[in-house]
């Protein structure tokens, strides 16, 4: 267990130096002057000069990557060129509104998801599932912003039983996470029906009904207990995308997440920003899947970490 | 597609159920456990009576009453009959949790009484393990184990040896058969081995698409068979005392139950047929030995 998770860990770091470089070479690659930029349009060329060296971006592209990583080791993100502020507080203080979205998210992909996929397998071939399967297909292919918009109308607008956007209370995460929800449910009701096809098909659940387990205890006990093996792994992967931010939806509910600070920083070419936030992602997409492959021998015995 | 499949097992008797791959044996012990999925399985006509009671009667609540409770199954695979992500404890645990009123502790002793019943060592151990920690015999020794938890007054086995190896399949049948003695159980054991039939049952009951063709004691039918399929089926077993040579086969295929002729299924293959048999279906019928057979011109 303990060299899995050295083993892990050194890979996990690797993978974090190949994110770190390649977006850096993107952003160095881009038509943009950063130091024009900070200066402003009226600035001499002098001071943009001035700007230029003090940043360290006349250096050539390895001096300044390995600057880079030198700080980075050192907790230091960089400085946003227009916030003025540093990354670290920048991306840190955008994190609990987005770590709440997600796990408000998850909660509801996982609810939608398992409840109708379960449903659809059961009653395959009949109306149930045929109509789980149409709303799953629609939950899957609608745009963010439309379900957003949608939902927003109809429940904050006409009803108005929550708030029309913004951060603060339970009520104002209920849109932002249903509207994630409706469309990761899509998935999740998809990928459950057919695990879940699979596995009453099962010679064990002819056992478990030739022991006297009712249909009840059959499905949620017997047969759900396999079934969720294969999400485990799409959790792992949602944390991470959820981390990364949800970029539209967070503009339509106005939610202060890490998704409208990487959008912000894509507009304004913040270059610090953008790395901080894509590095952010990348640590937590590692981590996501980790947790994932850590929680699966829990579920599944059969799976042994080595 | 079963038609007039009859037999009684008495207290306490092994029947051995017999018939090539297709010809209706699994459908029958999945019938008497009413496991089949309905739609599009349904019974038209006929009944199943198990200690004075018609199965076909109750409802599902009273038929899972019966379930793993007062009639047992054990399948042919063990390898995939037992849940992976539960302990082996947990699933026998479960029936005795299903239908008995029993506390943690005393089904924890019962358990362990299981294990040791069908002989499995280390039980305290081989409770907290998984299905795949364990081997294909004992796997098939835990199966025995869950569908013994209640003492059922019958067991129904359908095959539960063709997975294992030789050696391991002689360990279960005379575990079947000691338990039988013990419990004073009835089994229903369905095979095609017909070695296992001669050594471990009382009564035969021979299928041949959906039908039962012959069935009788142990003894007379090994002796006497009346009906061409046995007597066939008998043929092509190899004899360790007879000359070597080709073994003996029943030529052709069985007829899809679902699509039977008018006549007798077996006319094709049959070398004794005569015209009747293609037209009219010979009833079960036979003395008072218990001795019956569906044939119109049986083999003497």
């Amino acid at each position: 267990m303990a060299a899995y998770l050295a083993r892990r860990i050194v890979q996990a770091v690797l993978i974090l130096l190949g994110v770190t470089f390649v977006t850096f070479v993107l952003l160095y690659l881009l038509p943009a002057d950063p130091a024009r930029q900070i200066a402003g349009r009226s600035a001499t060329a002098a001071t943009v000069q001035s700007i230029r060296q003090q940043l360290g971006l006349d250096l050539p592209l390895w001096q300044q990557y390995l600057r880079y990583l030198g700080n980075l080791v050192q907790g230091d993100m960089g400085r946003s060129y227009i916030q003025r502020t540093g990354v670290a507080p920048l991306v840190w203080s955008r994190l609990p509104a987005t770590l709440l979205l997600m796990a408000g998210a998850i909660v509801c992909e996982l609810v939608i998801g398992l409840g109708a996929g379960i449903l659809a397998a059961v009653r395959r071939g009949k109306p149930a599932d045929t109509t789980v399967m149409v709303a799953s297909f629609l939950g899957v292919s609608a745009p963010q912003f439309v379900v957003g918009i949608l939902l927003l109308y109809v429940f904050a607008v006409r009803l108005q039983w929550f708030p029309i956007g913004g951060y603060g209370t339970f009520a104002h995460l209920v849109l932002p996470a249903l509207t994630l929800g409706i469309l990761g449910g899509g998935w999740y009701s998809r990928m459950t029906r057919s695990s879940m096809v699979d596995v009453l098909r099962q010679d064990y659940i002819r056992t478990a009904r030739a022991k006297g387990a009712g249909e009840r205890r059959v499905v949620y006990i017997h047969a759900l207990r396999n079934a969720v093996l294969p999400l485990i792994a799409m959790i792992g992967l949602d944390i991470g995308i959820f981390m990364s931010g949800a970029v539209v939806v967070e503009s339509v509910f106005g939610w202060p997440g890490i998704g409208q600070l990487t959008w912000q920083a894509i507009q304004q070419v913040d270059i610090p920003v953008i790395m901080g936030v894509t590095l952010t992602a990348a640590v937590f997409i590692v981590l996501g899947n980790l947790l994932a492959d850590l929680i699966a021998p829990l579920a599944d015995p059969r799976i042994k970490l080595r | 597609m079963l038609d007039g499949v009859g037999f009684t097992l008495d207290v306490g008797a092994v029947v051995g159920l017999v018939g090539e791959s297709g010809c209706g044996k699994s459908v029958t012990a999945m019938s008497v456990m009413r496991l089949l999925p309905s739609p599009p399985s349904r019974v038209d006509r006929g009944g199943i009576r198990f200690d004075g009671t018609d199965l076909l009667s109750l409802d599902e609540h009273a038929m899972r009453d019966m379930r793993g409770n007062r009639i047992g199954m054990i399948f042919q695979e063990p390898m995939t009959s037992l849940n992976p992500t539960f302990t082996v404890g947990w699933q026998i645990d479960e029936a005795l949790r299903l239908h008995t009123n029993l506390g943690r502790n005393e089904r924890h002793e019962r358990c362990l009484e299981l294990m040791k019943l069908v002989g499995i060592g280390a039980a305290e151990r081989r409770l907290k393990q998984y299905p795949h920690e364990l081997s294909g015999g004992l796997r098939q020794r835990v199966m025995i184990a869950m569908a013994l938890a209640c003492e059922p007054r019958l067991l129904v086995a359908d095959e539960p040896t063709t997975a294992l190896d030789v050696t391991i399949q002689a360990q279960i049948l005379a575990l079947l058969s000691d338990l039988r003695d013990r419990l004073g159980m009835a089994i229903l054991l369905i095979t095609h081995d017909l070695g296992v039939v001669a050594e471990y049952c009382d009564h035969v009951v021979v299928m041949y698409a959906g039908r039962v063709v012959e069935k009788a004691p142990v003894r007379p039918l090994f002796a006497n068979p009346r009906h061409p399929y046995t007597a066939g089926l008998l043929a092509s077993i190899p004899k360790l005392d007879g000359e070597r040579g080709v073994l003996p086969t029943i030529p052709g295929m069985v007829p899809n139950p679902g699509n039977r002729p008018p006549g007798c299924p077996f006319a094709d293959r049959c070398p004794n047929v005569l015209p009747r048999c293609r037209v009219e279906m010979p009833p079960l019928a036979g003395g008072a030995d218990g001795h019956a057979f569906a044939c119109w011109n049986p083999v003497s």
